[in-house]
């Protein structure tokens, strides 16, 4: 723990880049996914990207190992999806535990790996706990508002099993990430503090949110400042935001947070806006530049990418921020008490 | 571990909360306003308005509150005839969704836990909890303290411990001492977070006890903000003067003195009703001296002092209510407010006058509403309003419609029939369908019939609607990326169906380029790309002109042509592989070591007249309700808990329609199949040996570039080359068992029995899958027999368990539905059994399966996915037909 919040004083850390777009290009087909274990499985889990930690762990390995080479301090896990609600789609829920605890697994691997082979640069992984596909704080019916189909309880529950095993796996980190609804992020942050307390340890929680159109807010309609202020009850590592935006429409709620808070500030932004073929075409460079202006503000203390972004993208910006110190900040220190 | 206070003052330890939006208090903060309107015990109307489950009329109290000025709401429910957890949690889901309320924190107030922590599980803001308090002991206390930490929350203490209610300076001091010793150093809550009640109680009761009253709070205020860092001061202001009830003016002049004096002690927020409380500086002067007496406790004889005055004072009251001053307003401008910012109220008096100003009532709409639709069009699109907003523009805008109609139709006399019907989806696999709606909404208001089929709805679904109401445009809906692809299969299914209509497309990634390059040329006729409701009435009413619309929709498609020819020349070329290399990768079987196993029965067969009864076991049953849009597995979906009881009503109207079907021989099923010799020749044609003259298949192989050890596959690679000298084979089958289905279908049409009609044609098709199951087993195990002793149940075959693999055309294995036409011709299918192929190689009747069979243990199935053109030309080249005719066919399979 104290290896990372030093790593953080000192220097710029670098998070990876997308998983998804990296196990594109493994195109990997139905057979594939399915692996030796699966290959009866009663429904299709082409597009279940976290079993690939089970089917095909070496690309897992293998693209961690590339955004490590590439530059990055922080590797996230595969496990974007890693929750019984998120897994429900593909009737895997019973598998959860054991996709978080290979994806904390085979990061751990290539981070001690890195670590040893760099131990001036220790490298670490951060557990990805996101935001499901269900909304506490929405109806998905126009027509009845006040219905809800998920509830903060079954959230909470499904992130706790979700967050031990990534303990359990090997996580420096926990990452609450995406959250286009703060009270989805809300009911992660509530398991991860009764884990701290059930088993008295202190793991770092980072906190990342997703700012989704021109009117600069949360999916469930909070601005940036109000979802800062909305998940600043549990000591966090850093806060920030990901995904949905570009480096550069991001820059703004950038500001907001990094001028009121005094956490760590993250960010790791898309390759761009999607073209219109949903597909993000913002080079290395052009993403780098971007991520300059961020730097020359002194925005940030975690910097890295979301859709669309590899390892070239994370070297590119690897390269920039070297050059830059972080934005000054206050690690908090709070800690589980009697 | 027991931390202590800071002892530095920290300038950003300040009470923050936060709804939609963040509410942060200062020390140069104004005094918040905590509205006290949504609580059962401060409101008898919304005690009423809840009681009797009116919802919406409780959130026009929330959100009158808030339009008057409350930073904070304050929700109770606590009433002995209400179910407070439950009213709590539904009034708050309701308030979140409604934006303009939402913005503001709630502050959630019980006396009872549970209500509290069901409340802190909805909302996603940072709230105010009202309250805790030392009462029933430290433990409870401490319990409560770190849920609520945990839950997000500040929270109010009460000046309340096991002794009781704190009532004097002392008491009040020692329990907010304690509370806020427990709470930051054994909870280590934040003391920002902090924020205490000290009890105001009523003044000028005539007892002498309560003449301290009103001092103790404030200087307990003082004291408590003195020495108890960071926290604040908070307390319900109207209790202060309870002995006046029923003299407002007197009681509005307590109030501001109070409030006067408890602010300057350090009371920062509060429970005030806004409409009760007089100015300081312009309450009169003697009446002022008479309070200040009575507040501050500087005579004896205050409290008499007060009481006769208070005989004297003319009863003023004073309505500072909501700002209401846009009423007074145009009626266009009224109009337009209403629906940006989604009042309702008085949208029905505005579009009456509306009416009542125009000749025709369509006018308003066309009019009126669509300038104010077009605003709220404008300030979504430049990031103004967000989309909770736009819902309930949407909503006001169909309270007005709704009210229009029948003036509409009255005009309308009954002769003239609607402008058309328009049927609207939100694709599968996307919920969002509020541009849908908008759109559908508008549309409807310019008289067109709207066929919503909602959202996540399947193309079938699309299809079916589409074709049984016979509608005139077809609109898609999405906002999610995949839903793209949908659009896009759509387009085709719609092409492949030999759909005429227009097809308009909307939603947030939708986009100009994407309908041109990959929609547009999916299908034949009109696509528009249409994103904002004023638009698509212009486009509809183009599309649907008779004289007109011709013209319009050639000049469409050639605007998206150029649009994408343009956009194209732009693109970089993806990863493809050449035809020969991807020949060159082909999947390769060892077939010196296969041993090659020879059909036992060569040739062709027909089974016509098949017992259906031998079919019944081999029916898949999940796509069956999947038809009807029940989704899960056959049985377990029976036994669903959401749609089991629909699931198993169905399924019995089905076992009884299939049992008629069976015994009265109502539909006929025939088959034929042939099993021939073949090789593979120049590695992606199929040479077919029938009568010992040659046929051709020509497959299609994958082009895009693979990852390293992965082939580019051919249905060809699963037939043994004939340079490896071993003869193979191939078989190929039509079944159908849709004969008698249609005239079937048609009778229960004609008794607008739309159900048994549906049923009739979903079961057709299953027992067409059915009969290929069934046909491709007994080719397994007999007729081929290379699978003589295989032993697979129903569950088993729909799992595909079995050896070879019976790929159709038009499928991803071989998209090419021209193939159709080879086997058509090798097993003179029309001949023999009478199915035949559309125009567009649709199998008539429609209940049929075609296909191909490969034995060979190492086939699988797979999908072709992009192909270049350098397949498609030495594709057209092998099969001897013209180049634009293969890319015709092969279109949707070609990579841009």
């Amino acid at each position: 723990m104290n290896a990372l919040k030093k790593a953080l004083q000192e220097r710029i850390l670098i998070l990876d880049g997308a998983m998804g777009t990296m196990l594109q290009r493994y195109n990997f087909s139905e057979e594939d996914f399915r692996g030796e274990r699966f290959k009866d499985f009663h429904t299709a889990v082409k597009g279940n990207n976290d079993l690939l930690s089970i089917t095909q762990p070496q690309a897992i390995g293998e693209v961690h190992y590339k955004y490590f080479e590439a530059g990055a301090d922080i590797v996230e896990t595969n496990t974007f999806s890693g929750t019984t609600i998120a897994m429900a789609d593909y009737d895997m829920e019973d598998l959860v535990y054991e996709l978080n605890f290979e994806s904390a697994r085979i990061a751990k691997q290539v981070a001690l790996e890195f670590t040893q082979k760099e131990p001036y640069k220790p490298r670490f992984v951060a557990g990805a706990m996101g935001p499901t596909n269900k909304t506490a704080s929405m109806s998905p019916d126009v027509n009845d508002p006040g219905f809800r189909a998920i509830s903060f309880d079954q959230l909470r529950v499904a992130y706790k099993q979700q967050a031990e095993a990534l303990i359990d796996g090997g996580v420096d980190i926990l990452l609450v990430e995406t959250v286009f609804d703060t009270l989805n992020a809300k009911a992660a942050l509530f398991a991860i503090e009764e884990i701290k307390e059930e088993r008295s340890i202190d793991i770092p929680v980072m906190i990342s949110g997703t700012i989704t159109d021109a009117s600069g807010r949360t999916l469930s309609g909070q601005t940036a400042e109000a979802f800062l202020i909305s998940v600043s009850h549990i000591p966090l590592l850093s806060v920030g935001f990901n995904c949905a935006l570009g480096a550069k429409q991001l820059t703004p709620h950038l500001e907001v947070v990094s001028r009121q808070t005094q956490l760590a500030v993250s960010a790791y932004p898309n390759a761009g806006l999607p073209n219109a073929f949903g597909a993000y075409d913002e080079t290395p460079g052009q993403m780098a530049a971007q991520i300059k202006e961020y730097l020359d503000k002194k925005l940030i203390n975690i910097i890295g990418g979301c859709c669309g972004t590899t390892p070239e993208h994370i070297r590119a910006i690897a390269t920039i921020a070297s050059e830059y110190k972080p934005r000054s900040f206050q690690i908090n220190e709070e800690s589980i008490t009697v | 571990m027991v931390k202590s206070v800071p002892l530095h003052i920290d300038n950003n330890r300040y009470l923050k909360l936060s709804g939609l939006e963040p509410l942060v208090v200062t020390p140069e903060s104004n005094f918040i306003n905590v509205g006290e309107r949504t609580n059962v015990a401060g409101s008898r109307k919304f005690l009423r308005f809840i009681k009797e489950g009116n919802f919406e009329e409780a959130l026009s109290i929330a959100r009158h509150q808030v339009e008057g000025g409350a930073q904070i709401i304050d929700v109770n429910m606590d009433d002995g005839l209400i179910d407070g957890k439950e009213a709590m949690v539904k009034f708050l889901n309701l308030v979140i969704a409604e934006p303009d309320i939402a913005r503001v924190p709630i502050m959630i107030d019980s006396s009872k836990w549970d209500i509290i922590e069901a409340g802190l599980q909805v909302v996603q803001g940072k709230c105010v909890v009202n309250s805790i308090s030392l009462k029933e002991g430290e433990q409870e206390f401490i319990r409560q303290a770190k849920l609520i930490k945990r839950y997000g929350a500040a929270v109010i203490i009460m000046a309340f411990d096991e002794v009781g209610q704190a009532d004097n300076y002392e008491r009040r001091i020692e329990i907010a001492k304690r509370s806020y010793d427990i709470l930051v150093n054994h909870v280590n809550f934040p003391p920002e977070d902090i924020i205490f009640d000290l009890n105001i109680f009523p003044v000028a009761t005539g007892m002498d006890e309560h003449r301290k009253n009103a001092v103790d709070f404030i200087e307990a205020t003082r004291w408590v903000r003195k020495n108890l860092p960071y926290c604040s001061v908070s307390g319900g202001v109207s209790n202060v003067s309870f002995s006046f009830r029923g003299n407002n003016t007197v009681r509005e002049a307590m109030h501001s003195v109070f409030l006067y004096h408890a602010i300057q002690a350090g009371m920062n927020m509060g429970i005030v009703n806004p409409t009760m409380l007089e100015v300081y500086d312009d309450i009169p002067k003697d009446l002022l001296e008479y309070v200040e007496d009575v507040m501050l406790d500087r005579r004896d004889d205050a409290t008499e002092r007060l009481l006769d005055f208070a005989e004297s004072v003319k009863q003023t009251t004073k309505e500072k209510t909501v700002d209401n001053s846009w009423r007074k307003e145009p009626l266009q401008n009224r109009i337009t407010r209403a629906l940006v910012k989604g009042i309702d109220e008085y949208i029905i008096e505005d579009v009456e006058e509306a009416r009542l100003s125009v000749t025709k009532p369509i006018e308003v709409i066309e009019g009126h509403l669509m300038i104010g639709m077009n605003v709220v069009g404008d300030l979504f699109g430049s990031g103004k309003m967000f989309l909770p907003q736009v819902v309930k523009s949407a909503r006001v805008m169909k309270k007005a419609v709704a009210y229009l109609l029948p003036f509409i139709e009255a005009e309308k006399d009954g002769t003239t029939s609607s402008n058309g019907k328009i049927l609207m989806a939100t694709v599968k696999g996307d919920v969002h369908d509020i541009g849908k709606n908008i759109v559908g909404v508008v549309l409807g208001c310019n008289n067109y019939d709207i066929i919503d089929l909602g959202v996540m709805v399947p193309p079938e679904k699309i299809i079916e609607e589409a074709k049984q109401q016979n509608v005139d445009i077809i609109g898609l809906s999405g906002l999610i990326t995949p839903s793209l692809d949908e659009m896009v299969f759509l387009a085709k299914e719609m092409q492949r169906q030999d759909f005429k209509v227009p097809l308009l497309i909307g939603g947030a990634t939708t986009s100009k380029a994407h309908t041109a390059v990959k929609i547009d040329p999916q299908y034949e006729n009109a696509v528009v790309h249409v994103n904002d409701a004023s638009r698509a009435v212009t486009i509809v009413g183009d599309l649907l002109q008779e004289e007109s619309s011709q013209y319009y929709k050639e000049s469409l498609k050639d605007d998206y042509e150029v649009f994408r020819n343009r956009f194209l020349e732009r693109q970089t070329a993806k990863s493809y592989l050449s035809i020969e290399q991807a020949r060159a990768n082909k999947y390769n079987i060892d077939w010196k070591a296969l041993e090659v196993i020879r059909p036992k029965e060569i040739g062709i067969q027909v089974l016509e007249d098949f017992d259906l009864k031998t079919l019944e076991n081999y029916i898949d049953w999940s796509p069956f309700f999947r038809s009807w849009d029940l989704h899960g597995k056959y049985p377990e979906i029976l036994k669903d808990e959401v749609v089991g009881e629909q699931a198993s009503e169905l399924f019995k109207d089905a076992q009884e329609m299939l049992h008629k079907i069976i015994s009265e021989k109502l539909l006929e099923a025939r088959a034929v199949f042939g099993l021939f010799e073949a090789n593979t020749v120049n590695d992606d044609d199929i040479e077919v040996t029938i009568a010992s003259e040659k046929k051709y298949f020509r497959t299609l192989r994958q082009q895009s570039k693979k990852a390293e050890g992965r082939p580019n596959i051919a249905l060809a690679d699963f037939i043994a080359p004939k340079e490896s000298g071993k003869q193979d084979h191939i078989g190929c089958f039509c079944v159908s068992a849709g004969f008698g289905s249609k005239d079937l279908a048609s009778t229960y049409e004609a008794q607008h029995d739309d159900y048994n009609a549906i049923m009739v044609k979903a079961l057709a098709d299953r027992l067409a899958e059915a009969f290929a199951e069934y046909l491709h087993e007994r080719v397994r195990k007999v007729h081929w027999g290379y699978a003589a002793r295989e032993d697979l149940s129903n569950q088993e075959l729909i799992e595909e368990n079995y050896k070879g693999i019976r790929p159709a055309p038009g499928y991803p294995a071989c998209p090419d539905h021209l193939e159709k036409e080879t086997i058509w011709e090798l097993l003179q299918v029309k001949e023999r059994i009478g199915v035949e192929l559309t125009e567009n190689l649709a199998m008539w009747p429609a209940a049929s399966v075609s296909g191909y069979y490969f034995g060979n243990p190492e086939a699988r199935y797979f999908g072709v996915g992009k192909i270049k053109e350098d397949q498609v030309a030495d594709f057209a080249k092998r099969k001897e037909i013209d180049f634009e005719l293969a890319k015709k066919w092969l279109k949707t399979n070609i990579a841009d």
